[in-house]
């Protein structure tokens, strides 16, 4: 009858070394500097002279068949068989001398990827899974990374940025794509709507209860069932209740917008790190191409690469310059909403004679 | 081949543009590829796409799907447009976790590549947000055949839903100069002392493990990460004074002192007359700005170890929290110096599992119950490292002060 299962071998993560390119190998912890020979090539130096040059290039980040072993052909082709992946979902082709390199991007290049993404570049987007396959998404991360990268694609090209550029998306207020110097996020603007004959049946009503950020939802008798209701003026929209309830539905064709926050920064350099701020919302939700939001993006871009100095990250460029100036440079209001009530909001007012003319 | 295919006039429209499309990817695999299997499967997973385009609504919904012996490590999705759609009814996606550091060769990749094909849609990403490779798209049954295949082979599921995550490194030492650890190690010695957490989820909520070499923190892991490593050095920054000469020559003393001396957050640099660098390696933070602006002629020092955070996370549902010190420096270099660093991950992992509420962070429960009574907990002593500044408010009891005072000066004259 039933086949016999096969006991898992539990060994966890596999070991890098044995994937990794041999002057990798022989070098580890041995690296003296590096150099940005010309945009999407790194070229590090190890004390002993060892030589690794990487090409870094764009992808469209859910990969089918044919084009994993496009990306596989060209690094046996013109590479050594060895490739490491970004962070931000970048392919990197490792080989061990500059020779290589022209090829490597030829290639690249022909088969319509697109190379860059090093240092004071606009690098990729990081996203999340969206409607291909989340089951909470208000949006679809991968359509607008497409749209975004199809304008933002000189600067992943080029690194003519005053510093790097980290974009992040997220299709809800969880916020996987993370934090970014600019990030694209869902904001729900209208309370859950609620199915009551569902959710008796499908949903764990104490940890739905518990899981709601300002204890606005209680558990109540509706038509006759167990349900849940939302107080809907203690409401803040943020969708928690509804992957533990999917009878609560949070996403909406016109309510669910999105929003801009900026300043996101993981790095220690300079200053420690520091998590985005809100500057827009109410942007449309507007597939296909989600222009409305790119121009935005686009706006802000232009302001930071026009007025930011040297290594001045988008956050660290605002802080000089003033949130008042910034709002003024991309044209953006500046309202009520910008202004925080969360816990530990007042840290976040200017409790000081510091004021910008 | 005799089926029909959706109407995609939305999805069309992501196909052009100088970008690769997705779904020009996606489209292959639905009309080039041999398998009818996987072509119809694609064509509804498009079908379905469209509608979401069309109606601005997602129409997957979770479930509980794993392999044999696990209870984790798949996210499982059933269509709620299934009639619609029936090919691509369920389209589970398979969290493999990737090698420390992101490290592939292409034959392995074309290996992956076979198997999936055998047994799911074909569309794969490297790497999702909590670090797995994804492979996107099977059914409940071709699950475990896929997984066993690749289980064969040295392939082993991440971590979903409340349990220990798939881990994070950087490339560090394999190819960058700044690093200060072996990330490879810390990363595989955290993560693989816990599978049994990782495939079997019985915790709070999830915990997460990051490991960046140096505070450029290239991982996120102060901002994501439960557990978050970074590597750092304790001894003085190496000058190379002939290769800042060199600099100072190259760009000017202006762009210098504007980019590098200027920028250092605790004042600790100064240009020297002669046009070497001065260092105050008391004041320095390790921040990093110095070295990458000139990485030929600064280098971390050779008394290297690790600085660990503890409680970083996303918004839900208290709201971002970056993780804060708990370990200044921790040196690793004698097994020992590993054990323990193991150790202290199961101390945490143990103390968050007891005292946690349900569905909480390690870094929410901190906030909660504050930072001395998570120290007292694992058993750490207060460092003013593990503070931006010390208390403003004169609101507490202290009762033991003179007990607290005794003991700090105790345990430095014991360091």
């Amino acid at each position: 009858m039933a086949k016999e299962m096969r006991e898992p071998i539990e060994t966890g993560c596999p070991d890098g070394f044995q994937y990794m390119h041999p002057v990798m190998r022989r070098n580890y912890g041995m690296w003296k500097f590096h150099e940005h020979p010309r945009p999407g090539v790194l070229k590090h130096v190890a004390y002993g002279g060892d030589e690794c040059w990487t090409v870094r290039a764009g992808t469209q980040r859910i990969l089918d068949l044919f084009t994993l072993r496009k990306l596989c052909d060209i690094g046996d082709q013109h590479g050594d068989g060895y490739v490491h992946f970004t962070i931000r979902s970048n392919i990197e082709f490792i080989v061990d001398n500059g020779a290589k390199v022209d090829g490597l991007i030829k290639a690249l290049e022909e088969a319509g990827f697109i190379v860059g993404g090093t240092q004071n570049s606009v690098t990729m987007i990081s996203h999340t899974q969206g409607w291909l396959h989340c089951d909470i998404p208000g949006t679809d991360a991968s359509g607008v990374v497409k749209s975004m990268m199809d304008e933002l694609i000189d600067e992943f090209r080029s690194a003519n940025m005053p510093n790097r550029v980290h974009i992040t998306t997220s299709c809800c207020q969880i916020n996987c794509g993370g934090q970014g110097d600019i990030a694209i996020n869902v904001q729900h603007t209208k309370p859950p709507r609620i199915n009551h004959d569902l959710v008796a049946g499908v949903c764990e009503r104490p940890s739905v209860v518990a899981r709601c950020p300002v204890a606005a939802i209680r558990p109540a008798m509706v038509n006759g069932k167990p349900s849940l209701e939302v107080d809907e003026k203690k409401c803040i929209c943020c969708g928690a209740c509804f992957p533990p309830c999917p009878p609560m539905q949070i996403n909406d064709p016109i309510h669910t917008k999105l929003s801009i926050w900026v300043g996101g920064n993981h790095s220690n350099a300079r200053g420690k790190p520091t998590f985005q701020k809100l500057v827009a919302s109410g942007i449309p939700n507007n597939p296909p191409r989600w222009p409305e939001a790119t121009a935005i993006v686009k706006r802000i871009l232009k302001a930071y690469k026009e007025g930011a100095r040297d290594w001045e990250r988008v956050g660290e460029w605002v802080e000089r310059i003033g949130w008042s100036r910034f709002f003024e440079e991309v044209e953006l209001p500046f309202t009520k909403y910008h202004i925080d009530n969360w816990r530990g909001a007042r840290k976040s007012l200017n409790a000081s004679g510091h004021v910008r003319f | 081949m005799a089926f029909d295919k959706h109407n995609t006039p939305m999805l069309d429209q992501l196909e052009t543009g100088p970008w690769p499309s997705f779904i020009s990817g996606i489209k292959r695999m639905r009309d080039d590829h041999p398998s009818e299997t996987i072509n119809k499967t694609i064509n509804d997973l498009l079908g379905q796409l469209e509608h979401s385009y069309e109606t601005r609504k997602g129409y997957w919904k979770g479930g509980t799907v794993s392999v044999y012996g696990y209870g984790g490590g798949i996210i499982p999705r059933f269509s709620e447009v299934g009639k619609s759609f029936p090919e691509s009814k369920e389209f589970h996606t398979v969290r493999v976790q990737p090698p420390a550091g992101n490290h592939y060769t292409t034959a392995m990749l074309r290996q992956l590549g076979d198997s999936w094909e055998k047994y799911g849609s074909g569309l794969v990403t490297f790497h999702g947000q909590t670090g797995n490779i994804m492979f996107i798209g099977t059914d409940t049954v071709r699950t475990q055949d896929f997984f066993d295949e690749i289980n064969d082979y040295g392939w082993d599921l991440g971590g979903a839903g409340p349990c220990v995550r798939t881990a994070m490194s950087c490339i560090g030492a394999a190819r960058c100069e700044m690093s200060c650890l072996n990330e490879q190690k810390a990363h595989r010695l955290l993560v693989n002392n816990f599978v049994d957490d990782v495939h079997r989820p019985a915790l709070p909520y999830k915990f997460k493990f990051k490991v960046s070499g140096c505070g450029n923190d290239c991982q996120n892991a102060i901002e994501r990460a439960d557990f978050a490593m970074l590597g750092t050095w304790r001894d003085n920054m190496k000058v190379d004074q002939e290769e800042v000469k060199a600099y100072v020559a190259k760009k000017g003393r202006k762009y210098i002192t504007d980019n590098v001396i200027t920028r250092c957050p605790t004042s600790a640099l100064s240009l020297n007359d002669d046009d070497t660098l001065n260092v105050n390696n008391r004041d320095c933070v390790r921040c990093m700005h110095c070295l990458n602006v000139m990485p030929k002629a600064l280098h971390p020092g050779d008394d290297k170890g690790a600085t660990i955070c503890i409680g970083g996370k996303r918004t839900l549902k208290i709201g971002d929290l970056m993780g804060t010190v708990v370990i200044p420096f921790k040196k690793l270099e004698t097994d020992e110096d590993w054990e323990s660093l193991v150790e202290l991950a199961e101390t945490i992992i143990d103390f968050w599992a007891e005292n946690a509420l349900e569905h909480e962070r390690c870094g929410e429960m901190i906030e909660r119950i504050g930072l001395v009574n998570f120290l007292e907990g694992i058993g750490i002593d207060p460092d003013p490292n593990m503070i931006s500044e010390p208390r403003q408010s004169s609101y507490v009891r202290m009762d033991d002060w003179d007990e607290a005072a005794e003991a700090y000066f105790a345990r430095k004259a014991e360091a």
